[in-house]
């Protein structure tokens, strides 16, 4: 009894008016549960050789750093200032000019004015103006300058893990500083004290020693894959059996384990197993999976560059050791700006594969010519363009659809057209949300880059509801009722978004779409979708 | 009647100074993008305070029941249920808050007893509204408690019960129902 508070004590602290604004210096750093993940397990660190493993609450006052915190940050910084001639230019040029500030899906939902992009990069900003400018050491806070205290640090951990790399904010930006690179450089500096988030580092881990997130065995790969052709015979009476890990297939195909251990990923799984099997049957179209090389996804991107490089290494060993022509890559978002704009110069050339042709249709990939590996929405775009397919699309006519840009192949690679050419052509109704937010503009799940946590739900529905809003407004005007995607962590994270904010709409994978219409070579007549449910026309007759 | 009518005829004010009230809860910076950003797709918290609030002073000035009420007040209370700067009162104290707004536009013209009663009528239904923000508050606060509860289960749990790798079956698990 003697822990409860006193009536007045009680009043005295009723105050239903948050605190004001204030210059953003001043405000001080409040750590909200909901708003974070939870910290690294020392095990996952240690696996990866990382610094300051231990166990650590960001709620407690002392955050168990190293004596040489400051120095290992200012370090760290000055080297990276040397090495990203990119980060130097975007911590000199932004004028705060606020073109940025209020395109932030965080922002926007959570109300939080140092979620706007111009302030978050703006405490990083203030460090290295106190520690490598002139006019920041000597006029100090009155040039924007801030030495690093432990109030300092605390910021940017909240604040770097609540941003998700997604770049909508870059595309406002009039001087083109991209601010998904001071977060990603923010948390490698961060690494260097030991302070990660459990949701990246033990799927880091996973990756490195069994190669893919959840650490799943190959043998327990190879099951869950078993499964799926299983299930696909008793729908459509074809067994689709693929290969693994073959030598001298025409192309290794590399996906998200989402897509093989996660509900509604599971679904575009089996997507893409017909897809190769009809492929194969038509085409004598030779594609292989790897039970080793079994992630497309990298959360090392979410760490630091040396750690994407070491996960990312796999794909072109894996293809390497195969023997492969070229790869394709499955359904992914963060997998794609790791391939398209890192693989290449960070474990290329890739001089043993060839610049990816079609061989069904002759088309020459282009934009892959160096990567070597091609998007599956664009690799299944340009068979149905050349009919290739044999599609029914009226199999989908149960579903209203409209299409999440992913924020990484939208912004990060510019697949736009592809996968709404795709879905357009395996399903009839198809409705596009308002242009503000998709393509280039598209808005963030409010889950990427490794927030994808139960304990931040917070943060992830606020995050999302720009994105929800969208899909809720398609659902009240054309009753809209399935929003399509092409990323694991999309289909992942947007369920829960879609139930939060009663939008109405559950989630698909393209591919999920692709596998309903397709029409295989010998296939008995089909009464259920790929999720077991009756066809569109059969549920009367389901019922007699 | 007359009151209500009153309240029919100053709307766009009461709604702009109630809005403001709404605003005046987030930070400085935050409440000026609320207030400067039509567009409800770029601006979805400002666009549903806005769409709640002129729908639920309609409402609240023909009386309507709570079914009616719940629904408009639902958008909003979802939103400030995730915004975790707020504690639950000051998520909701908005809604107290019209009382005072009504005051200040109407009181010069209250003038006798029956107006008075009427204000009174009107500001119990505040009071009701309230305690909807209460009970939806609390819906959205067991809502993200579910999330968090099943997030591993529904996803990942469920894909490996229906390969057969893991000894439950997905069939046998006890029924927990989903709250909205």
């Amino acid at each position: 009894m003697s822990d409860l508070p006193k009536n007045d004590e009680l009043f005295s602290k009723l105050d239903h008016r948050p605190s004001g604004g204030g210059d953003w210096m001043d405000t001080p750093i409040d750590i909200r549960p909901g708003m974070y993940c939870y910290t690294a397990n020392p095990k996952s660190m240690e696996t990866l050789s990382a610094p300051n493993a231990r166990k650590w609450n960001p709620m407690e006052e002392d955050w168990l750093l190293p004596d040489n915190w400051q120095e290992i940050i200012h370090e760290g910084l000055k080297d990276r200032l040397e090495r990203f001639r990119s980060l130097k230019i975007f911590m000199d040029i932004c004028v705060r000019c606020g073109a940025c500030s209020d395109k932030c899906h965080y922002f926007i939902g959570t109300g939080d004015p140092k979620n706007m992009p111009v302030l978050r990069a703006e405490l990083l900003r203030s460090v290295y103006r106190n520690d490598f400018t002139t006019a920041g050491k000597i006029f100090g806070r009155v040039a924007g300058a801030r030495p690093m205290t432990l109030e300092v640090l605390k910021e940017w951990w909240y604040y770097f893990f609540q941003c998700s790399e997604c770049r909508r904010c870059s595309i406002f930006c009039p001087y083109g500083i991209d601010t998904a690179e001071i977060t990603i450089l923010g948390r490698e500096l961060l690494n260097l004290l030991g302070l990660n988030i459990d949701w990246i580092a033990t799927p880091v881990s996973n990756c490195y020693q069994t190669g893919n997130h959840l650490g799943i065995q190959p043998h327990a790969f190879k099951d869950m894959l078993e499964f799926f052709v299983e299930d696909i015979e008793d729908i459509t009476g074809v067994n689709v059996m693929p290969n693994f890990n073959k030598k001298g297939a025409d192309i290794l195909f590399i996906t998200p384990s989402g897509d093989v251990f996660a509900d509604p990923g599971t679904y575009t799984c089996m997507g893409y197993l017909m897809l190769f099997h009809f492929l194969k049957e038509k085409y004598g179209l030779d594609v292989t999976w790897s039970t080793y090389a079994s992630e497309g996804g990298n959360f090392g991107f979410f760490t630091s560059h040396e750690t994407m490089k070491r996960l990312n290494a796999k794909m072109y060993a894996e293809a390497k050791r195969l023997g492969v022509k070229w790869i394709i890559g499955g359904e992914c978002g963060h997998m794609w700006r790791v391939i398209h704009q890192y693989m290449d110069t960070m474990n290329g050339p890739a001089d043993h594969l060839e610049a990816p042709v079609n061989p069904i249709t002759g088309t020459k990939f282009e934009n892959a010519a160096s990567t070597k590996m091609v998007h599956i929405a664009e690799f299944t775009a340009d068979l149905i363009k050349h009919g290739k397919l044999d599609l029914d699309p009226s199999r989908n006519d149960n579903l209203r659809l409209t299409f999440h840009d992913s924020c990484n192949p939208s912004r990060g690679m510019g697949l736009l057209e592809e996968p709404r050419y795709v879905i357009r052509n395996v399903a009839k109704h198809f409705y596009d949300m308002p242009a503000n937010t998709i393509r280039e503009n598209t808005f963030c799940c409010g889950s990427g880059s490794g927030l994808n946590a139960g304990e931040d739900m917070e943060l992830r529905m606020a995050g999302g509801l720009p994105r929800a809003n969208a899909v809720k407004h398609m659902n009240q005007k054309y009753d809209v009722n399935m929003l399509a995607c092409v990323c694991a962590i999309d289909r992942a994270a947007l369920p829960d978004l879609m139930s939060y904010w009663d939008t109405g709409a559950d989630v698909i994978g393209v591919h999920e779409l692709v596998g309903n219409a397709l029409i295989l070579p010998g296939e008995k007549e089909r009464e259920t979708d790929l999720r077991g449910e009756d066809l569109p026309g059969r549920e009367e007759e389901a019922d007699e | 009647m007359r009151l209500e009518k009153l309240i029919a005829k100053h709307k766009k004010q009461i709604l702009n100074q109630w809005f403001e009230v709404l605003t005046g809860t987030y930070p400085s910076d935050t409440a000026r993008f609320l207030k400067a950003n039509p567009d409800s797709f770029t601006n979805p918290v400002g666009g549903t305070a806005r769409r709640s609030m002129e729908t639920l002073l309609e409402a609240l000035i023909k009386n309507a029941p709570p079914e009616e009420l719940t629904p408009l007040l639902d958008p909003l209370i979802r939103i400030r249920a995730v915004q975790t700067m707020f504690t639950p009162s000051q998520a909701t104290a908005f809604i107290l808050d019209l009382k005072s707004i009504l005051h200040t536009n109407l009181a010069n013209k209250i003038n006798d007893p029956q107006d008075r009663l009427e204000m009174q009528a009107i500001e119990k239904r505040i009071d009701r509204l309230l305690l909807i923000a209460f009970d939806i508050f609390v819906r959205c606060r067991e809502k993200i408690y579910h999330l968090k509860a099943t997030e591993e289960q529904s996803k990942i749990y469920r894909a490996f019960a229906r390969a057969g790798l893991v000894r439950e079956n997905i069939d046998d698990q006890p029924e927990t129902g989903t709250s909205k």
